[in-house]
């Protein structure tokens, strides 16, 4: 059987061409960057390359690029760095109910040592509302963090306009950029970002690689301690071949991006009308409009997640019920909470999330097995009246 | 976090959720039993026939994961041919045994199952005006 995968959210797959250039760094080219022979400096130049690729992808300058572990490590260093760096102008930071765990467990974090969290609520399509962030504003208030789009119902949120009230009063801006660097044009100096997080296993690059724009002149403290690697920024010798797999990923992503989310637009529309006209009772979620372009998501009234994902897997196909990282918990999604849905609608969610691998024909397979599969759950749902259930 | 996602699944709870045993609602059942869990929303319902107090037939209907589904569709085959006070010793812990285990944060699940049987038991003692050889009224569990 065929692996139909539509969890591009998750985790996208490594461009053919993006392991080619990493080869290279896992056999001869071994050398540390740091080190000062040749064997070293050869190493360091690949790695700066990356950096200027990445930081072409998204409008910044290669020496405001530190690379990460990922997107987790990028949100916690923005959120701590800056919550340590900054105590003595203030200790309220503003994020929004929807954001990633990276980001809501970091503020976690802080509140338990004295810093004050404001979570904004969102509408119905889980967008923030801006004047709802300038109203949260106080005088001790040092950061703002909103994402860009959300990973769960790809709603994007008005982050430029966002910014832009952060940057008047002047308050620091981070954005959680993880679902949208590579997939839509995103440009630092027009989302009026201070920081901004990405990761290079969403664009097709390989996991445990991710990057932390911080515009020149932002005071941010280090979460580790140790060499004088990213400019003594962040420690720890370089993820080389991870780094230069990124900065191959970057440099695609900047050439064909236009092409490719024509082309998602198409898909995911069809995918999504397809599926509400075809199965009764189901809801798409999220913005219709202000959306990834790879991102659907559909409650289904009277049946469970977890139960369609793993019946569309028996059927070879791969989809999620929310955020990867939280398929392990029992409670349902925050981000569809934080939308006004109650726990047994945000429960029956499903997220497809399509990518450059997805072809037609696996829209087709996702519109022939789920109108079968939530038929055969509502028949043994007791929540579902009869009708629904035939 | 442990990885205690679907993953994590026995081969035999994957087989129970593809081809679930004895689903539906049952007419005139001798003792149907619903319970709900309050932190993730699962539903179930059970129902038994009792012919001389064996259990000769049951079904259930759940709305839940695939731990949910697995563990209702096991405990109806395991209570079948039992009498109704052998199946009220039928324990969670056992049903998920019996299943080849659960990731441990689905345990709660099996839970739904135990209760769903004990209260179709208990319905089952009602209809006939006795009473049952046990404390009434399964406590809702909280987690
Ligand atoms: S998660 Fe609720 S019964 Fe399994």
């Amino acid at each position: 059987m065929e692996l139909i995968y539509l969890d591009n959210a998750a985790t996208t797959p490594v461009d053919p061409r993006v392991k080619e250039a990493m080869l290279p760094y896992l056999e001869g080219q071994f050398g540390n960057p740091s080190s000062v022979h040749s064997a070293g400096q050869a190493v360091r130049h690949a790695v700066e390359e990356a950096r200027g690729s990445v930081a072409a992808l998204i409008g910044a300058r290669a020496d405001e690029i530190y690379f990460t572990s990922g997107g987790t490590e990028a949100d916690n260093w923005a959120l701590k760095g800056t919550a340590w760096a900054k105590s003595d102008k203030g200790n309220h930071i503003i994020t929004t109910s929807v954001e990633h765990h990276a980001v809501i467990e970091a503020c976690h974090y802080l509140s338990k040592h004295g810093f004050e969290i404001t979570l904004l609520p969102v509408d119905g399509y889980g967008m923030v509302n801006p004047d709802d962030v300038r109203r949260a504003i106080t005088p001790k208030t040092i950061l703002i963090s909103v994402m860009h789009a959300n990973n769960e119902i790809g709603t994007i949120q008005p982050v430029a306009e966002i910014g832009k009230i952060a940057r008047e009063r002047g308050v620091l801006f981070h954005i959680d950029a993880v679902q949208t660097v590579g997939h839509l044009p995103v440009n630092v100096n027009d989302l009026n970002a201070d920081m901004l997080s990405a990761s290079g296993h969403k664009l097709y690059g390989p996991k445990g690689t991710g990057a932390l724009y911080i515009r020149k002149g932002t005071r941010i403290d280090s979460l580790l301690s140790g060499g004088s690697q990213e400019r003594g920024k962040r420690p720890g010798t370089e993820n080389v071949p991870g780094i230069v797999g990124f900065g191959k990923a970057a440099d695609i992503a900047r050439v064909e991006m236009a092409a490719e989310t024509e082309r998602l637009y198409l898909l995911r529309d069809r995918l999504s009308s397809e599926l509400l006209a075809l199965i009764p009772d189901s809801q798409l979620n999220g913005h219709p409009i202000l959306r990834l372009p790879n991102n659907v998501n559909i409650s289904f009234s009277y049946v469970e997640g977890e139960s369609l994902v793993l019946n569309l897997d028996f059927d070879g196909i791969c989809a999620s019920t929310g955020s990867a990282c939280s398929s392990s918990s029992l409670e349902p999604s925050h981000v569809l909470l934080a939308c006004g849905k109650v726990a047994e609608e945000a429960h029956g969610s499903l997220r497809f999330s399509l990518g450059k691998f997805t072809q037609d024909s696996d829209i087709d397979a996702v519109t022939e097995a789920l109108p079968r599969i939530v038929k055969k759950l509502r028949a043994m749902s007791p929540l579902a009246p009869r009708a629904a259930a035939r | 976090m442990t990885s205690t996602g679907p993953a994590a699944y026995s081969p035999l709870v994957i087989d129970h959720v593809k081809n679930p045993r004895n689903i539906g609602e049952m007419d005139h059942p001798d003792g149907v039993g619903r319970v709900g869990n309050p932190v993730c929303g699962d539903v179930m319902e059970l129902y038994i026939r009792v012919k001389d107090r064996i259990i000769t037939d049951a079904s259930f209907k759940t709305f839940g994961c695939g731990a949910a589904i697995a563990t209702s569709s096991m405990v109806t085959e395991m209570v079948k041919g039992k009498t109704v006070d052998e199946a009220l010793e039928i324990s969670n812990k056992a049903v998920a045994e019996a299943l080849g285990g659960l990731p441990p944060v689905k345990m709660h699940c099996s839970l739904l199952a135990e209760e769903a049987l004990k209260k179709a038991v208990e319905n089952y003692y009602e209809r006939r005006g006795e009473k049952p050889p046990f404390e009434t009224a399964v406590k809702e569990h909280h987690h």
